[in-house]
């Protein structure tokens, strides 16, 4: 499913002096450079390296190797995967896949949006979490399923989500 | 116990179930105490509503215990495993003890998971040791001729497992025929639908089988070049796709002169969507590979002709490649004895939803919706009342209670209004709200469409306008006769397959289950009580014994009340999120 995502963060605080180390954009254009097909690949390395894929990175690749910046952000824009905003560190992937919807997955969003303080798609402003919603994870049996970071956490109830991310919360904020 | 096998279980859904920790667990026992068993992994064999799993090999035969945590580990590895005493009571499936969970097995037929749950993925030599690339070596050995090896296709009666269902024989034919220096295969992995998985668990747990079914349908065509297009959703695929892929040049199997055949060459590689929905279309997955944004362009001419940067191209779904060995090795008759006249073979479906056997199972054509739901799937969950199953996903529709009996074949499924689609098969209690299903789906496919055609893009959204609104108890009359009349609109002018099938969830709900949207819309009432605006939740004074469990697993604190006195919501507070309602054990709250 495409990934609800409002433009932007719930707040400004991020987007404004993100600094970028652009150098490391080299050695990924050095790979693809003139091979067929590269403009994907080129962005999804972009957005590995930053979490998202700055201004400035579209500038880079486009001079370096012809590729159109129309292009590029044409792409970037129609594909779910691309974005082009500073996520939390946290990703935060509720699924609404149709066995989550059958089982309530809306509630499990309900329950975080009111505990962060955040819309599907926004960013909170300590900039710790952001909250998505996804399409299949593909854990149907254990719905309804979250994802935050590589673990996946199943038969969740809007309670125990919301449980779950104040645990990371008070894990991180000791250490 | 030297000769011991221990055996866990990580696919994708068993390591969000805690494989990982179970396998961690058992290797730290396995060194600690120097023990000798071996320690192996493997993928889905389709059990997913008993992961973790754990398969332990003996002696004496095979024991699969279910639901595995630390702890259960520790007490299989020390009673079974140093002891030799199985744990029962952990048990689902074994050669020697029958198990409840017997059932499940019994009316599948594996051709396409053939290999998944059994062999390492990551390993060629176990997927060689189970026939694996024995199909390649023997079109090798026998120069079996091209046309040989697709009239064997077009015999076996395969049809499109992606859920077009078009002769996958025919297919390579149109591809054969072309006239081409190159030509290119490419492998749809980007399976979009939410609630089907069939093709990642095939891709994790037998990558080989995948692979070996491109290289036969290259050298069936006269193919050089390869394409897996896989979602990014998919990480573990894609990994075990890669490996396989290594594995497979490492070993002759894709490069120069493949398997000794003189001027076979072939090198196959993994491209990862960017996560567009509309991708499955194969044209506008052509244009994704070729670093386009992904949109469909009209057919004629077909990719058979004018596919991937302007070459003859064929391409097919992961389940429909992952058959192509079996047939070779066996035979199209063998294959054509399972299923009906028209639909040939065996299906893979990934059942999930209301049900007590949530899983992957692979069944003959022809098998009806009861005997899966039923037998296979072990019923409905919480002994509630069977509603619809929703088949192919956005695409499709909803099969209702009375036409339970529909044999599964493409031709009786399209009579429904429903497709056989891809294989997602999701199954509806009478808690599920059929016109939230329709708005569901609508939601999905508004938000999936490319944009390119406009009753697609501006029609899909209309609908969804008109759904919403009747979800939140401002339907009006005539409603439901704008939505079909959308909904033929839509149908008639959409290039792709996308806007084609895009209505069939609001048709096939408004067919079977017309009384439900004009109880919305007249009543202002949900039958299903799951519309959250048309309900509210109250505390039956009479029946709350005050034991706290709603307050305690309310998320927005809305109630209120002290240890055994009567509780009380807050209606603006609550979200009616109904987990009140869910917890309750004396029944004591109301939904209305």
């Amino acid at each position: 499913m495409r990934v609800q995502r409002n433009e932007g963060p719930a707040f400004e605080a991020e987007t404004v002096g993100v600094s970028v180390d652009l150098c490391l954009l080299i050695p990924l254009i050095e790979k693809y450079k003139g091979k067929k097909g590269n403009l994907i690949p080129l962005l999804q390395g972009a957005q590995n390296l930053y979490g998202f894929i700055p201004q400035e990175a579209f500038k880079i690749i486009s001079e370096h190797t012809g590729l159109k910046i129309n292009e590029m952000y044409g792409v970037a824009t129609f594909y779910a995967q691309f974005r082009l905003h500073p996520v939390g560190k946290h990703i935060i992937k509720v699924c609404h896949g149709t066995a989550c919807h059958v089982q309530n997955a809306t509630s499990i969003t309900d329950s975080i949006e009111e505990a962060l303080g955040v819309k599907d798609g926004q960013t909170t402003p300590d900039g710790f979490f952001t909250l998505e919603s996804v399409a299949c994870l593909g854990c149907c049996s254990l719905a309804p399923v979250m994802m935050i970071g590589e673990e996946t956490f199943g038969k969740l109830t809007g309670k125990s989500a919301v449980q779950v991310i104040k645990e990371i919360k008070i894990r991180e904020s000791a250490s | 116990m030297e000769n011991t096998k221990v055996i866990v279980g990580l696919g994708s859904c068993g390591i969000a179930a805690g494989g990982n920790k179970v396998y961690q667990k058992i290797k730290s026992l396995k060194e600690a105490d120097n023990l000798t068993f071996t320690l192996d992994k493997t993928s889905c064999v389709g059990m997913c509503y008993r992961e973790p799993l754990v398969e332990v090999i003996d002696d004496t035969g095979s024991y699969l215990y279910g639901e595995i945590d630390e702890n259960r580990a520790l007490e299989i590895i020390n009673q079974h495993v140093v002891n030799q005493n199985p744990v029962k009571e952990y048990l689902v499936k074994s050669d020697l003890y029958p198990t409840p969970d017997e059932e499940f097995f019994q009316g599948q037929v594996k051709i396409a998971l053939r290999d998944c749950g059994y062999i390492n993925p990551e390993r060629l030599e176990e997927y060689e040791a189970r026939d694996g690339y024995r199909a390649l070596k023997k079109i090798a050995a026998d120069g079996i001729p091209r046309e040989t090896i697709i009239q064997t296709i077009l015999d076996s009666g395969l049809r499109g497992r992606g859920g077009g269902g078009f002769s996958t024989g025919m297919k390579w034919r149109f591809a054969y025929n072309q006239k081409s220096e190159e030509k290119f295969v490419i492998c749809n992995a980007d399976e979009g639908d939410p609630g089907a998985f069939m093709d990642r668990s095939l891709l994790e747990g037998d990558p080989h089988a995948v692979v070996e079914g491109m290289i036969i349908a290259a050298y069936a065509i006269g193919a050089n070049g390869g394409v897996i297009y896989c979602r990014a959703e998919y990480p573990l695929a894609i990994q075990r796709l890669n490996i396989a892929l290594k594995q497979a040049r490492d070993k002759g199997y894709l490069g120069k002169d493949i398997a000794g055949i003189r001027g076979f060459n072939l090198d196959i590689h993994v491209k990862e969507g960017a996560g567009a929905f509309v991708c499955g279309e194969e044209t506008a997955l052509m244009a994704s590979v070729e670093g386009k944004r992904g949109m469909p362009t009209k057919r004629p001419p077909f990719p058979a002709e004018r596919g991937l940067w302007g070459k003859p191209t064929n391409i097919n779904n992961v389940e429909t490649y992952a058959n192509v060995p079996w047939i070779i090795n066996h035979g199209a008759a063998s294959y054509a004895k399972y299923g009906t006249e028209k639909s040939k073979g065996t299906k893979v479906f990934a059942l999930t939803g209301k049900i007590n056997h949530g899983g992957l199972v692979e069944v003959p054509m022809g098998i009806t919706i009861r005997d899966i739901i039923y037998k296979l799937g072990g019923g409905i969950a919480h002994g509630k009342k069977f509603k619809a199953v929703q088949l192919g996903g956005p695409s499709g529709g909803c099969i209702p209670e009375h036409l339970i009996d529909t044999p599964i074949d493409y031709d009786s499924v399209t009579a429904t209004g429903a497709i056989m689609g891809s294989g997602g098969m999701v199954v509806m209690d009478e808690t599920t709200c059929m016109v939230d299903m329709a708005r569901f789906f609508l939601d999905f496919t508004q938000k999936e469409s490319c944009g390119k055609c406009t009753f697609c893009r501006i029609g899909t959204k209309r609908m969804l306008e008109i759904l919403t609104r009747i979800c939140s108890g401002e339907g009006e009359e005539g409603d439901i006769e704008k939505l079909e009349e959308l909904a033929y609109q839509i149908k008639d002018s959409s290039l792709c397959g996308l806007g084609q099938t895009a209505p069939n969830p609001v048709l096939t709900t408004i067919r079977y289950f017309r009384s439900e949207y004009e109880a919305h819309i007249r009543d202002r009432k949900c039958p299903a009580k799951s519309c959250k605006p048309l309900l509210t939740y109250e505390v039956i004074p009479d029946k709350c014994t005050g034991c706290m469990v709603c307050a305690k697993n309310c998320s927005v604190d809305a109630i209120s009340g002290n240890r055994k006195e009567v509780h009380f919501i807050d209606q603006i507070k609550c979200i009616k999120c109904g987990i009140c309602f869910t917890k309750c054990k004396f029944d004591a709250i109301l939904v209305h």
